[in-house]
């Protein structure tokens, strides 16, 4: 046990922390996220100095465009672009799941197409699986996938879309025997959001921006090429991709409440803190340390066995609601002038958009029902509940 | 960065799981025969040349079995006070020691000599009658002590600091084993037991708070680890781990007993079975030395009190304790 850098790890850390001091622009540094991410070219051009300097897919394979490193380097990574306080890539959707569910189900045209152009943020990817009638019952999945002539025909609706609207590419999972149910029957396609036939309509959320979309898929032609993974074997196919929106996110995770902490302690010594509210302030910097060591040790084992250990499942469900917490905290600390919005409100209003954003922290990516089935059952052992 | 024990230290978790399952209330010598009296004892003084790290695989143990005897008041409080001679004393299983920081002093059933704080130095007290009190967790007493005076000077009272640091991080480690036993005890509760026809574990109303108690486990447990290094290091970090540790693991451990209690249904309120001794034990070690409250109230502190600096990286909270090489 060492907690320490490694030589080389702090020479890592001290060469990145040197190039975000260099390149971040100013008016990206503490960028508020939501859907400010999408507005303007300033994020990708972004997204692109940080695929040039070799940060962006560190430990995917040198072969796609990744930076061929260890995991331990994604870890420093995040965590000094928290510490910079410096925007995630643009590419959220392509770099935590596209990519490795290519890279582990795709053919190798697949790989060769798609992973350099996600890495570079030429190209942004969407997530097509939750449906009107399939939410947490992924299995439920309806939009069909019929064959015809060589090619596949896609129809549907799929719904919580992030980045649809501005997608090029679709990660969807659809149908493709009708008389199938649940698990099977299912088929995992890459389609090009700009074919005709898919139209994508924003849902305007509780902060009153529009994150997330509706997608309606009318007679989408997708080539037979573009299936991922065997015809039927979608179900398996699309747990990969979970595993890697749940699994690889920890840092990632961890970075966010890093920032928030960040902000909240300093909102703390301006505006003054009751000892009821200090007591809570203190408590959430512990939570935030715990995740940190859980996160650590996760890596750890996964570095040392190649197995992930179950600290791993927990990150997200411990974030989300530390997120909730923390933004309502804050709320509390900006006392009267909590109501206040945007332009009108203390800090431009990061405090009430981040509040409102959170309360969709726990229904995103797994709600933390969902999560805790699989705590219960997967590490606990305890019986299904379904 | 590697946060994961060695091959030797898992034996030794391995090693002291089997035995106290096998003699929970193992006696003093039996624990010296094993060298764990020892383990950071240098080799000059019979000890195993060690570090807090292998203590701290013992703590979780010794919590996790609630071992009744002075490990922790010998080897967590009293340790760092000892001068050479006394050390290897120790580390041969002859003597046992407690510190009295305050009124209520920890294992005097048990304890063979007796620290004392006494104006800039710590000293052996001689001559004390000890009263035992009543307590709530039978496995660790608290008594107190009347007249004596300070006899052998063993140590500078500047020694204080780190007795606070291990002690703070040997309670949350007890704290882990302690809510480890308990999760323990309702897994397997809630697997076998059946209800309306199903084993009582598929219901959520039960497999939600379980699963939740598993989380404040393994947060409880990486807090600890992370304290545990510290102090084994003498990191900066050590003091704010320590408090960390233990503030987060000792009401993480008493509310992991309160599931299991609940979770166990009217058994779990009963003297029979053992989870009120656990749940005791949590509560003692979240009152002891300084409660959750009043260390926030130290680290709420040093987050918002201390000088502060102009923009963004105005916060004192430590960015990484992984910087440096």
């Amino acid at each position: 046990m060492d907690l320490r850098d490694t030589p080389e790890e702090a020479a890592f850390r001290a060469e990145l922390r040197a190039w975000l001091e260099e390149n971040l622009p100013d008016n990206l540094q503490g960028h508020r996220g939501g859907a400010a991410r999408f507005e303007g070219p300033e994020m990708r051009a972004w997204s692109r100095a940080l695929y040039d300097a070799g940060y962006a897919g560190l430990t995917w394979p040198k072969e796609y465009g990744g930076g061929g490193a260890p995991y331990t380097h994604q870890a420093i990574f995040l965590e000094e672009m928290a510490r910079a306080e410096a925007p995630p890539h643009i590419g959220v959707i392509g770099l935590g799941m596209a990519g490795p569910t290519i890279m582990a189900h795709g053919t190798e045209e697949q790989k060769s197409r798609h992973l350099a152009p996600t890495l570079s943020a030429e190209e942004i990817w969407c997530q097509g699986f939750s449906e009107p009638g399939a939410g947490s019952d992924l299995a439920g999945v309806r939009t069909s996938a019929r064959i015809d002539d060589g090619h596949f025909v896609v129809d549907g609706q799929k719904v919580w879309s992030s980045f649809a609207h501005i997608a090029d590419w679709c990660l969807l999972l659809t149908r493709n025997d009708p008389d199938s149910t649940r698990h099977a029957g299912l088929t995992y396609l890459i389609v090009d959001m700009h074919s005709p036939g898919v139209e994508v309509r924003p849902l305007r959320q509780i902060t009153g921006e529009a994150e997330f979309n509706e997608i309606f898929f009318t007679g989408v032609e997708v080539p037979a090429e573009n299936v991922l993974g065997e015809v039927g074997g979608g179900w398996q196919v699309a747990m990969t991709t979970l595993l890697h929106e749940r699994g690889t996110l920890g840092f990632a995770l961890q970075a966010v409440l890093e920032v928030q902490i960040k902000k909240l302690v300093g909102l703390a010594r301006d505006r003054g803190a009751d000892p009821l509210q200090r007591d809570r302030v203190a408590q959430e910097w512990i939570e935030l340390q715990a995740l940190r060591f859980t996160n650590a040790r996760a890596l750890s084992q996964l570095v040392k066995t190649g197995i992930p250990g179950p600290e791993g499942s927990v990150a997200k469900l411990v974030w989300s609601e530390a997120n909730q917490r923390v933004t309502k905290l804050a709320l509390e600390l900006l006392g009267p002038d909590a109501p206040l919005a945007d332009a009108n409100a203390p800090y431009g209003g990061y405090w009430q958009h981040q509040q409102l954003r959170s309360r969709g922290n726990t229904i995103e990516a797994g709600t933390s029902e969902i999560l805790r089935n699989i705590i219960a059952e997967r590490v606990l052992g305890l019986p299904r509940s379904r | 960065m590697d946060f994961t024990f060695t091959p030797e230290q898992e034996d030794l978790r391995e090693q002291a799981r089997a035995f106290l399952a096998e003699h929970p209330q193992a006696s003093w010598r039996e624990l010296a025969d094993l060298g764990w009296t020892g383990v950071s004892i240098s080799e000059e003084d019979g000890g195993a040349g060690l570090s807090f790290l292998e203590e701290a695989v013992l703590f979780e143990e010794l919590g996790r079995a609630l071992h009744h005897g002075p490990y922790f008041s010998t080897i967590a409080l009293a340790l760092p006070a000892l001068p050479d001679d006394l050390r290897s004393e120790v580390a041969a299983g002859e003597t046992r020691w407690t510190l009295a920081l305050g009124p209520l002093v920890t294992d005097l059933d048990t304890a063979d000599r007796i620290a004392m704080v006494g104006g800039d130095g710590i000293y052996e007290l001689e001559g004390a009658d000890r009263e035992l009190l009543q307590t709530s967790d039978e496995t660790r007493p608290l008594g107190v002590l009347r007249g004596g005076e300070p006899g052998l000077r063993l140590s500078d009272s500047g020694v204080l600091e780190e007795i606070r640091r291990r002690a703070l991080a040997a309670l949350a480690l007890e704290a882990c084993g302690v809510a480890r036993r308990a999760l323990e005890y309702a897994l397997e509760y809630v697997t076998t037991r059946e209800q309306f026809g199903k084993t009582i574990g598929v219901y959520q109303a039960i497999s939600h708070p379980l699963a939740d108690s598993y989380m404040r486990l393994e947060l409880a447990r990486s807090l600890s680890l992370w304290a545990a290094w510290c102090v084994a290091e003498d990191d900066e970090q050590a003091p704010v781990a320590a408090a960390a540790a233990k503030a987060y693991a000792a009401e993480a451990a008493v509310g992991v007993c309160e599931a299991a209690i609940q979770a166990h249904g009217g058994i779990g309120f009963t003297w029979e079975h053992e989870l009120h001794r656990l749940y005791k034990r949590a509560l003692w070690i979240e009152s002891f030395l300084a409660s959750g409250t009043r260390l926030r109230a130290d680290i709420a502190a040093t987050l918002l009190d201390g000088a502060s600096t102009s923009g963004s990286s105005a916060s004192p909270v430590p960015v990484s304790v992984t910087e440096g090489g």
